[in-house]
């Protein structure tokens, strides 16, 4: 009896940390195949046209109606005291350091870790992925490690241009719309903006990447149960991999700034 | 010189509580074709996985070759599966690429052979299975047939010593089973490979056997040429036979 509520306590969350074990296992298989000849360059190619490329249009419109607002708001605040001069330093900084990265990996995650997971788990019960392995080929360094490579090295990018088009659209909220001084808006952005705040972002983005490729894969590649199974692993996909993203995103945020 | 492709003595397979397999033992001849007959949900997938390294028996010794097989590592496994071919159930071929680059991805990849040399091995095999002009055809577009050709030339493109079949004429019409059935009878007596097939289609599968194996309740229990299994007097192989006479047809005999 004893037995069955330990059990019902612990089960969970063994399950928790065999999951979370089994997707670091995942990440460090991928980075062995990835790394060992012959490398797979076309296939890294096509995912970061994917993951990447295929993105951009949907983090330019987030990335700057997200800067729009955000100049909006300070701006409302700053002017009780006669502050508007750093409305641009409000949106740089928020933009390099936490919404760039942020917003962009879950825009990706919405965009490429679903269709990651639903292209694998559609693999996965059509038996292409066993179709993979009889042909003597590992399907963790054919399917898994191009994605997680495209992702780690496209999110920085998509995070540079997120930031770009944030600090745009704030500049003309605030400057050509809200009538704030332009020298003030540039000046005091480039002034208190450090070099850091964009790479330590940039960082982020490259985690980000890591952990909505390889969540959204793991979660494709274990697929059970037909159409069903694709469909929960894709949901799947996107939560796991927002949550974790938005936890990292502390943890990483307290240890870099 | 070995004459049986493969041997298995004493296979155990359980999942959890369930006994899967309970002591297979079979030897497969070289260069025939094996029919490995069972009810659907009665293990013969998973005695097929085993053969090809996808599953690990809890007991037993598989031996492809004169290797045995189920304790080698994934370095060791991957060269025994270069001996073999697989059509999946599904044909499972990969919706990314075309019916080219599908046949042709074998070679790609195990090869060092030029787009030139690749190119006419593909369309050779394609030819073999009597396929023309689909190979800019993505897998989708193909029927469910035509799909299990293009699998079966993918199978045979790197000239495998054997070839594995998972229920081959399965979610077909009969009238397209019937020309699966005749395509795997004329592959293989062109190339001479081993076949293993598996299969519930016991009417289907008697037309091109040259052994049947009956595999029930875990265990081959019954192992012949098709005329022996149809004299068999054991109950199970019986059983599954009557199954498949229709009362009054003289087709329905086996």
């Amino acid at each position: 009896m004893s037995g069955d509520i330990a059990s019902k306590i612990f089960s969970p969350l063994l399950r928790f940390v065999k999951e979370v074990g089994n997707i670091g296992l995942m990440f460090l298989e991928s980075m062995y195949w990835g790394f060992r000849r012959p490398f797979k360059i076309n296939y890294i190619f096509k995912q970061m046209e994917f993951i990447g490329v295929n993105s951009i249009s949907v983090v330019v419109i987030t990335g700057i109606f997200t800067g729009m607002v955000l100049a909006l708001q300070s701006y409302h605040g700053f002017r009780k005291f006669g502050a508007e001069g750093l409305v641009g330093t409000t949106v740089a900084l928020s933009m390099t350091r936490e919404l760039g990265p942020v917003l962009t990996s879950l825009m990706v995650t919405g965009r490429a870790g679903s269709a990651m997971a639903a292209e694998l788990g559609t693999m996965r019960v059509t038996e292409q992925i066993d179709a993979l392995i009889v042909m003597a080929l590992n399907p963790i360094k054919y399917l898994v490690a191009p994605r997680v490579f495209a992702s780690f090295l496209m999110l920085p990018i998509l995070t540079v241009i997120s930031d770009f088009v944030g600090i745009l659209g704030g500049y003309l909220i605030a400057v050509k719309l809200l009538g704030v001084n332009e020298g003030a808006f540039i000046n005091k952005m480039v002034k208190y903006v450090e070099i850091e705040d964009i790479y330590n972002g940039l960082i982020k983005a490259a985690f980000f990447g890591i952990i909505l490729s390889v969540i959204s894969c793991y979660k494709g590649f274990y697929t059970k149960g037909g159409a069903e199974g694709v469909g929960r692993a894709t949901t799947e996909a996107v939560v796991v991999s927002s949550v974790t993203i938005l936890i990292f995103d502390y943890v990483l945020t307290s240890l870099m700034f | 010189m070995e004459d049986k492709a493969i041997r298995i003595i004493d296979i155990h397979k359980s999942f959890g509580t369930q006994k899967v397999l309970d002591g297979i033992n079979l030897e497969i001849e070289k260069g025939k074709i094996t029919v490995i007959i069972g009810q659907s949900g009665g293990g013969k997938s998973v005695l097929m996985k085993h053969l090809i390294g996808l599953l690990k028996p809890d007991e037993g010794e598989i031996w492809i070759d004169g290797a045995e097989i189920t304790q080698l590592n994934e370095k060791e496994l991957n060269n025994v599966r270069k001996k073999f071919g697989m059509l999946f159930q599904e044909a499972a071929l990969f919706d990314s690429m075309n019916v080219f680059d599908n046949v042709a991805f074998p070679l790609r990849e195990h090869t060092k052979l030029s787009e030139k040399e690749i190119e006419s091995i593909v369309e050779e095999r394609l030819r073999q299975v009597g396929l023309r002009g689909v190979t800019e055809k993505m897998p989708s577009e193909l029927s469910g047939g035509m799909r299990k050709r293009v699998g079966l030339a993918r199978a045979l493109v790197l000239d495998p010593d054997i070839i594995l079949f998972d229920e081959p004429t399965s979610a077909l019409d009969p009238v397209i089973a019937l020309t699966i059935e005749e395509l795997i009878k004329e592959t293989q007596k062109y190339m001479k490979k081993t076949y293993v097939v598996i299969s519930h289609d016991i009417l289907g599968m008697f037309r091109i056997a040259d052994k049947v194996a009956m595999l029930y309740d875990g265990r081959i229990v019954e192992y012949g040429t098709p005329y022996e299994i149809k004299r068999s007097n054991n109950e199970a192989t019986k059983e599954f036979l009557r199954a498949t006479k229709i009362p009054g047809l003289s087709g329905g005999d086996v």
